[in-house]
């Protein structure tokens, strides 16, 4: 029984860094604020109104959302991974959050010049519309170009256009609110209010759910596609849930944070390491952790090390995401 | 009419993209019996497999598994009665083999596909029946090409099907394997009324175990039948558009084509002492000639298909006079012979060779 002991030492050790992570991230900030003025927020005894603010409206609902959002991410990745039988793939590289990315700016815009709001809803809709349109492109990619790294090129490839549009409207809308579209388009967890964190809560938590209870057809797939099918795994229907899902995740992190880089890679292979298996049924909960404790690390650094300047989110995941994939890659040229 | 099969086909059509490949295929097996699929590359074997297990749909006729049309079984019904082992390349990631082999215990599962005291017996034993058991826990990827083979069938057989359906399973085995494989097969089919069918390259095997054999060539089921009924008649070479060499359909032995000309060594054999002689000279590029052999000799099969003349007579018959002055005007014709046989070893009835041997001799070859 020493890979259940393993197991449970893994699935510990994400815990306690999420717990780790979120606490510090609940403490640390541009605005200093002893460790004991936190505790006293957070019972509700805080003195202090402004102190209380910063924690309780701004640092405790954005550290949140990083983790129900890079939970979701880690999964979306894990997802697509297993669609394509690619450790490389991600919403990221497939060009479905950039296309989920230029579907919100242009929606915000629109809203923008007819002096709209745009409700968290619709954005999520326009999200998860432009997530599929990137996916839709992606698909019918990989039924021309039957390489893996072509597919991944030409999922690049539909980011930069993406991203180049997006530019263009974002540069090109004049209003005051551009500010914050502009830091959003980088990639960014500012910003959230608690009404944000309980709608993304509820799409994340919702799609992980169905997620984990996919974990027996997944591990179905993962034995590629002509022994699912003869293991009675309706190949056609499923996929077509692993692409709603994970459109959908992708989407839903997109519309609240824009887009984060390299999450749904790493984390599904650090924590594939980590468990020593790939067995969904492990690897599902183990993501989405291991994806919350590290956008709340990573949006840590982001606050932190050059404060009160804030780096774009993605800027910090590139740095820690980047070299496993390039890791993965050398491996798998090793093994092959 | 068509009661007491398990499966089988009518009308069947199959292609790709519309365009038919193989047409009005009819093939029918009972509980219990073993179909080879036997034919040139490219011929479609595979296509008509993957028809028959549902990964292609047909383009007319049907497939009719145990009393039902395929079409009308569920994808878990199915998966209860048929488990399959296919040339596709499998790559799990982190999983041992014996993982990969409780994979095949997902039709029994429940919801999150946790396995019971019952599902892991059942994945041991099958693990057991293969001989795996001794690299259950190494990883599944690091294993030979012949030994996943080994695992994908434990895998299929803990599956508990009624039927098997195996493409080109044998190829990455070793001769060992090969007969360990198929004696599996063959004992589950006994045993436990397994169907089988499957493709083979080696029709020595497929000769042996299949029950029925159908031939798949050009755009049709050219024969389908008893090995007794496929393999006569000189129909395999034809089968495969074979243009040299040949194939023995008695012994199933292969040989490369035979060197043609004047025979310039003539060899002195019989009771299976000629055949090694026979092809070392084949592939040094020597013409020759042999006898005195009977029809029935060990030597027979292989001077046929590699010398340029064979001196016989019929099985179990008296040295005539004609062969004996046949065999001595090749002799004189010839500028060496070899002597593959002890002088020992030639029995009352061999009287010839004492007297070719003496033969040559006094010509000094």
């Amino acid at each position: 029984m020493k890979k259940e002991n393993r197991y449970r030492l893994a699935y510990g050790t994400l815990l306690l860094l999420l717990l780790l992570f979120l606490a510090l991230n609940i403490c640390a900030g541009s605005v200093s604020i002893s460790v004991s003025e936190v505790g006293r927020v957070l019972t509700g005894r805080g003195t202090d109104t402004v102190f209380s603010d910063i924690i309780l409206q701004i640092r405790f609902p954005r550290a949140l959302a990083a983790a129900v959002l890079g939970g979701g991410l880690a999964l979306s990745g894990y997802l697509l991974q297993t669609f394509f039988h690619n450790p490389i793939a991600g919403p990221f590289i497939l060009g479905i959050s950039s296309g989920a990315k230029l579907v919100v700016a242009l929606v915000m815009v629109a809203a923008l010049e007819r002096a709209v709001q745009v409700s968290s809803w619709s954005m999520i809709l326009a999200a998860f519309a432009g997530a599929m349109i990137s996916m839709g492109f992606v698909l019918l990619m990989s039924r021309v170009v039957d390489q893996m790294s072509m597919l991944i090129v030409s999922g690049v490839m539909i980011g930069y256009i993406c991203s180049a549009v997006t530019d263009f409207v974002v540069t090109f809308a004049e209003d005051a609110d551009i500010v914050n579209l502009h830091n959003w388009s980088k990639g960014s967890f500012s910003g959230i209010s608690w009404d944000n964190v309980a709608m993304l809560s509820v799409v994340i938590f919702t799609a992980s759910l169905c997620v984990f209870l996919l974990s027996k057809p997944i591990s179905a797939y993962q034995m590629g596609e002509a022994y699912g099918q003869n293991m009675g795994l309706n190949i056609r229907l499923f996929r077509v849930f692993l692409v709603l899902l994970s459109s959908v995740l992708s989407a839903c992190v997109t519309a609240f944070a824009g887009p984060v880089s390299f999450v749904g890679i790493a984390v599904p292979h650090l924590v594939k390491s980590l468990f020593g298996t790939a067995r969904p049924i492990l690897m599902i909960p183990g993501c989405f952790l291991g994806g919350a404790a590290f956008c709340l690390f990573c949006d840590l650094l982001a606050r932190v090390v050059f404060a009160p300047t804030e780096l774009s989110i993605s800027t910090v995941t590139a740095v820690f995401g980047a070299p496993v994939v390039i890791f993965i890659m050398v491996k798998r040229r090793r093994q092959s | 009419m068509r009661d007491g099969y398990y499966l089988y086909t009518k009308g069947l059509t199959v292609g790709y993209h519309g365009v038919p490949l193989i047409r009005e295929i009819e093939l029918c097996l009972k509980k219990g019996e073993i179909l080879t699929l036997i034919g040139p590359n490219g011929a479609g074997k595979t296509t008509i497999l993957r028809n028959i297990i549902r990964q292609m749909e047909p383009l007319s006729g049907t497939v009719c598994l145990d009393g039902r049309a395929l079409a009308s079984i569920t994808g878990r019904e199915l998966s209860r009665k048929l488990s399959v082992v296919l040339t596709e390349r499998v790559r799990p990631e982190l999983m041992t083999c014996e993982e990969v082999v409780a994979t095949g215990r997902y039709p029994y599962t429940g919801r999150f596909g946790v396995l019971s005291e019952k599902d892991r017996q059942i994945v041991k034993e099958s693990m057991e029946l293969v001989h795996i058991s001794e690299f259950a826990n190494r990883d599944f990827i690091r294993t030979s090409d012949g030994q996943k083979q080994r695992v994908m069938l434990a895998r299929a057989i803990c599956q508990e099907p009624e039927m098997i359906v195996l493409d080109e399973p044998t190829s990455f085995l070793d001769m060992r394997y090969k007969l360990e494989f198929l004696s599996i097969l063959q004992d589950m089919s006994r045993s436990r009324g397994l169907s089988v069918i499957m493709s083979l390259h080696e029709l020595d095997l497929a000769e042996r175990i299949s029950d029925k054999v159908a031939c798949v060539k050009g755009d049709h089921v050219d024969r389908f039948g008893t090995p007794e009924e496929v393999f006569a008649g000189g129909y395999i070479k034809e089968l495969y558009g074979m243009s040299t060499g040949s194939y023995d359909e008695r012994t199933g032995s292969l040989e490369l084509e035979a060197v043609k000309g004047k025979p310039e060594v003539f060899v002195l054999a019989g009771a299976g002492s000629g055949t090694a002689v026979y092809r070392r000279l084949q592939r040094e590029g020597i013409p020759f000639a042999t006898g005195i052999l009977w029809e029935n000799d060990l030597d027979y099969p292989a001077a046929q298909a590699l010398a340029a003349e064979v001196v016989s007579i019929k099985p179990f018959s008296r040295m005539d006079e004609n062969s004996v002055k046949r065999a001595k005007e090749l002799i004189d014709g010839c500028s060496r012979v070899i002597c593959a046989m002890d002088e020992k070893d030639a029995g009352e009835f061999y009287s010839a060779f004492s007297v070719l041997l003496r033969y040559a001799a006094g010509q000094g070859k």
